[in-house]
C-alpha cells in the first residue's frame, strides 16, 4: 500500500501516485436476479487525474451510474456482484478492503452527489445535523463544533441565511438549495475525487447553469478530480476535460472532449451527436439512431452496438466484442472502422 | 387572420389555498395568470418555461381538461368552454393531448389496441361500423410500430414505443390540433429523436398544429414554427423561432437561453452566460409589477410597481411582442 496512516489533522492521508487518483481496470458488474444475469458493466477501464473532470455519458441502462455506485462501494450485494477487476485508488485497490477500511474512504477520499436531492437526504431530520453528521462520525467532532462547520459549509455552498436556516428541514427547501446541501455533505470531508451522479438533471436549466459554476468552482478550489455521470451532452461539452462514453456496460469511446466532439471515432457517439437538436442552429435534420439499446440479459454476440450500426460488417456480428483500441493518439475507441468513422464528415 | 384554428384571449387559472380550522379559501395559486395568443392552421407553437411556470396547466386549459377561472378559447369560431354535453364531446375531437410520461399515461391493464381504440368507444362515428381494429392498425402503422402487436400490454414496449402509442392515441379521431405536454422529456437521446422526426412526419402528413410544451429549448426550437416563453404564469415572449432564439428582447429569455449549454465544447469561452440569483417565486404569491423584477439584472423601480404588457416595441427595438419595460436584442446563443 502506498497509504500512510491517517493523520490526526484530517490532513489527507492517501497521496495520488504521479496526479493519478483513480485507475479503474476491466472492471465487471452484474445483477444476479431470478430471472437471469443482467451484465451491467462488461470491462470498464478509466483514469481520473487530480483535478480533471471526467465524464461518462450514456443512455439508461449504459451501466454509467453501476459505475459510479461500484466506485464508491455502495452496491447492494446481493444482487449486483463484481466478478473481476480493479478500482485502484491511489495505487490501492478498493475492492479488496475490508468493509470497515473501504468506509474509511466514503466521504473522505472519494464522495458522490446523486441525482435526486429530496431522496438522497433523510426527511426526519435537519439538514444541518445531516451535514454535521460527517463530522461527527468521521471526524469524532462534538454537536456544536460540527454544527458551525455545517454552517460555514452551508454559506459555502451559498445558501443564503445559512445560520438561520441549518435546522430546517430538506422539503424547505428548493431544488436547487437541496442539490446544494448535497454538495455541501459530499465536499464536507474534502475528499480527492467526487462523483456526481446527474448532478442536475432535475433541476430547470438556470438552477443548473448555477449548480454547474459552483461544481466548477469547488473543483478549482480544492483540486478535486471530478466524475460527471451524465446524458446531457450539452453539459459535457461546457465542462470535461475527457469524456468516456458508454453503451451497453463497455467503454465505447474515450477521447479528449475537443477531439470527441469534432470528429467523433465511434458509431454511436456519432449517432448521439447527430441526434440532438442544437439550440444555436435551426433547420438540420435530426438523425435518429434506429432501434434500442440491448438488454442486459441478451447482450448481442460481436460488438453490442452492431443491430444499430450504420458502420456494420459480418465481423461486427459475430464473436468477441471489438476491444478499445488507440485509434489516433490519445483517443481510444472499440469499433472495427473507427478509422472510417473519424475520417467520414 | 383566418387561418386562426385555436385562439386564447386572456386565459386565467387561479387553484384556491384552503387553509385555517374552516378550510377557507386563504388565497390561490396563480398557475396561469392571462395567457392570449392565436394557433395558426399546421404550425407549430412551443411553449417554453421552467417548472411551475404553468405551462402544463395552459395545456390543460386547452384540451378543457381543467375549467378557466377567466378567459376565452376558441375553436374554429366557436368559444370551447361554452359548450356543453355532445356538442363539447364533438369538439374535443379536434383538440387532443399527447401527455409526457410514456409509462403513467398508458393503462398498464389494456392492450394497445384498447388504448388507441379508446377514441372510437367515445366517437363511434369516427370510424366506420366495424373497421375499428383495421384503424387501430394503421395507426400502429402510421406511428411506426407493428401492426401485428395490437393485442400487446404497454410493459411490453420500450419508453419510445410507449410514446407513439400515446401518439397514436391522440391523432386517432384525427384532430386539427395536437396537445404535446412534454412528449419527449421522459426518452434517452437516442430515441427522443425518433420520436421528434415522427411527430414532424405526422404534421406534414395530416396538416395538424401542435402546441409543444417543453422545457428543452433545443428541441423547441427544431420543431417550432413560433415560441412563446412563459414565467410564473404569464408569457413574457412571444415571437417566431429566430425572433426567440437570435434576437430575445426579454431578460428572462435571455437568461434562459444563456443557461442551455450547447454541445459544442468550442463555443464555452465564446458565450457569455447570465447566471441568474435565486429560485423562481411561488406563484402563490408572485412579486408584484413585473414577476421577473425579483431576479432581473436591470429592474429599476418602474418594474416592481408597473406590470409591463406582452406588446412589440416600436423604434426598431422588437417587431415581436416581449412583455418588459426595457425590451431591447441581445444575442446569447
Amino acid at each position: 500500500m502506498t497509504a500512510t496512516k491517517e493523520n490526526l489533522d484530517g490532513t489527507r492521508a492517501w497521496k495520488p501516485v504521479d496526479g493519478r487518483l483513480l485507475d479503474v481496470e476491466d472492471l465487471y458488474v452484474e445483477f444476479r436476479t431470478r430471472d437471469g444475469i443482467a451484465k451491467a458493466i462488461n470491462g470498464a477501464s478509466f483514469t481520473l487525474d487530480e483535478g480533471e473532470t471526467l465524464a461518462i455519458l450514456g443512455e439508461s441502462g449504459s451501466g454509467k451510474s453501476v459505475t459510479a455506485q461500484a466506485i464508491m462501494g455502495i452496491l447492494d450485494t446481493p444482487p449486483a456482484f463484481i466478478p473481476s477487476g480493479q478500482v485502484r485508488y491511489c495505487g490501492t485497490d478498493l475492492l479488496k478492503l475490508s468493509e470497515e477500511e473501504r468506509r474509511k474512504t466514503r466521504g473522505s477520499e472519494i464522495s458522490m452527489i446523486f441525482q435526486d436531492a429530496l431522496s438522497a437526504l433523510n426527511p426526519v431530520f435537519p439538514v444541518g445535523w445531516q451535514i454535521g453528521e460527517m463530522f461527527r462520525q468521521h471526524r469524532g467532532m462534538n454537536k456544536s463544533d460540527a454544527r458551525e462547520r455545517a454552517i460555514s459549509l452551508m454559506e459555502r455552498v451559498k445558501i443564503p441565511g445559512a445560520r438561520q436556516r441549518v435546522n430546517a428541514y430538506p422539503h424547505q427547501f428548493s431544488g436547487g438549495m437541496r442539490q446544494r446541501i448535497m454538495i455541501a455533505m459530499a465536499i464536507a470531508l474534502d475528499p480527492a475525487v467526487l462523483i456526481a451522479d446527474e448532478p442536475t438533471t432535475a433541476l430547470d436549466v438556470t438552477v443548473q447553469a448555477q449548480i454547474m459554476q459552483l461544481l466548477a468552482d469547488l473543483q478549482h478550489e480544492r483540486k478535486m478530480g471530478l466524475i460527471l455521470i451524465t446524458h446531457d451532452l450539452g453539459v459535457v461539452a461546457d465542462v470535461a476535460d475527457r469524456i468516456a462514453v458508454m453503451y451497453a456496460g463497455r467503454i465505447v469511446e474515450q477521447a479528449d472532449v475537443y477531439e470527441l466532439y469534432r470528429q467523433p471515432a465511434h458509431p454511436y457517439t456519432k449517432g448521439l451527436l447527430e441526434s440532438i437538436p442544437r439550440l444555436d442552429q435551426k433547420g438540420q435534420n435530426l438523425s435518429a439512431i434506429g432501434g434500442l439499446p440491448p438488454n442486459l440479459m441478451r447482450i448481442p454476440a460481436g460488438c453490442p452496438f452492431n443491430p444499430r450500426c450504420r458502420y456494420v460488417q459480418d465481423v461486427c456480428r459475430t464473436g468477441e466484442p471489438p476491444l478499445l483500441r488507440e485509434v489516433r493518439p490519445g483517443r481510444l475507441a472499440a469499433c472495427h472502422f473507427s478509422e472510417e468513422v473519424i475520417g467520414d464528415e | 387572420m383566418s387561418d386562426v384554428i385555436l385562439s386564447a384571449e386572456g386565459l386565467v387559472k387561479y387553484y384556491p389555498v384552503k387553509g385555517g380550522v374552516l378550510r377557507r379559501t386563504v388565497g390561490a395559486v396563480k398557475a396561469v395568470d392571462g395567457v392570449s395568443f392565436d394557433l395558426h392552421k399546421g404550425e407549430t407553437l412551443g411553449i417554453v418555461g421552467e417548472s411551475g411556470c404553468g405551462k402544463s396547466t395552459l395545456g390543460r386549459l386547452l384540451m378543457r381538461l381543467e375549467e378557466p377561472t377567466a378567459g376565452k378559447l376558441t375553436f374554429d369560431g366557436t368559444d370551447v368552454y361554452r359548450q356543453r354535453g355532445a356538442a363539447m364531446r364533438h369538439l374535443r375531437r379536434n383538440i387532443q393531448i399527447v401527455f409526457q410520461d410514456p409509462y403513467t399515461s398508458l393503462n398498464p391493464r389494456k392492450t394497445v389496441g384498447d388504448i388507441i381504440g379508446e377514441p372510437f368507444d367515445i366517437h363511434p362515428d369516427a370510424v366506420k361500423k366495424g373497421g375499428k381494429r383495421r384503424r387501430v392498425q394503421e395507426l400502429l402503422d402510421q406511428v411506426g410500430l407493428n401492426p401485428e402487436h395490437i393485442n400487446r400490454y404497454p410493459h411490453q414496449f420500450s419508453g419510445g414505443q410507449r410514446q407513439r402509442v400515446g401518439i397514436a392515441r391522440g391523432i386517432a379521431l384525427k384532430p386539427k390540433v395536437l396537445i404535446c405536454d412534454e412528449p419527449v422529456s421522459a426518452l434517452d437521446v437516442s430515441v427522443q429523436a425518433q420520436v421528434v422526426n415522427l411527430l414532424e412526419e405526422l404534421q406534414n402528413d395530416l396538416g395538424l398544429a401542435y402546441v409543444f410544451i417543453a422545457h428543452d429549448l433545443a428541441v423547441v426550437r427544431h420543431i417550432s414554427d413560433r415560441v412563446g416563453v412563459m414565467y410564473l404564469g404569464k408569457l413574457v415572449e412571444l415571437g417566431d423561432e429566430e425572433q426567440i432564439y437570435q434576437r430575445p428582447t426579454h431578460p428572462y429569455t435571455q437568461a434562459l437561453l444563456s443557461a442551455v449549454p450547447v454541445p459544442d465544447p468550442t463555443s464555452r469561452d465564446k458565450r457569455d452566460t447570465i447566471v441568474l440569483t435565486g429560485d423562481v417565486p411561488s406563484p402563490a404569491n408572485p412579486p408584484t409589477g413585473c414577476r421577473f423584477h425579483t431576479r432581473c439584472w436591470k429592474a429599476q423601480e418602474i418594474c416592481s410597481r408597473v406590470e409591463p404588457v406582452l406588446e412589440a416595441h416600436g423604434d426598431g427595438v422588437s417587431s415581436h411582442e416581449s412583455a418588459c419595460h426595457f425590451a431591447e436584442p441581445r444575442v446569447v446563443v
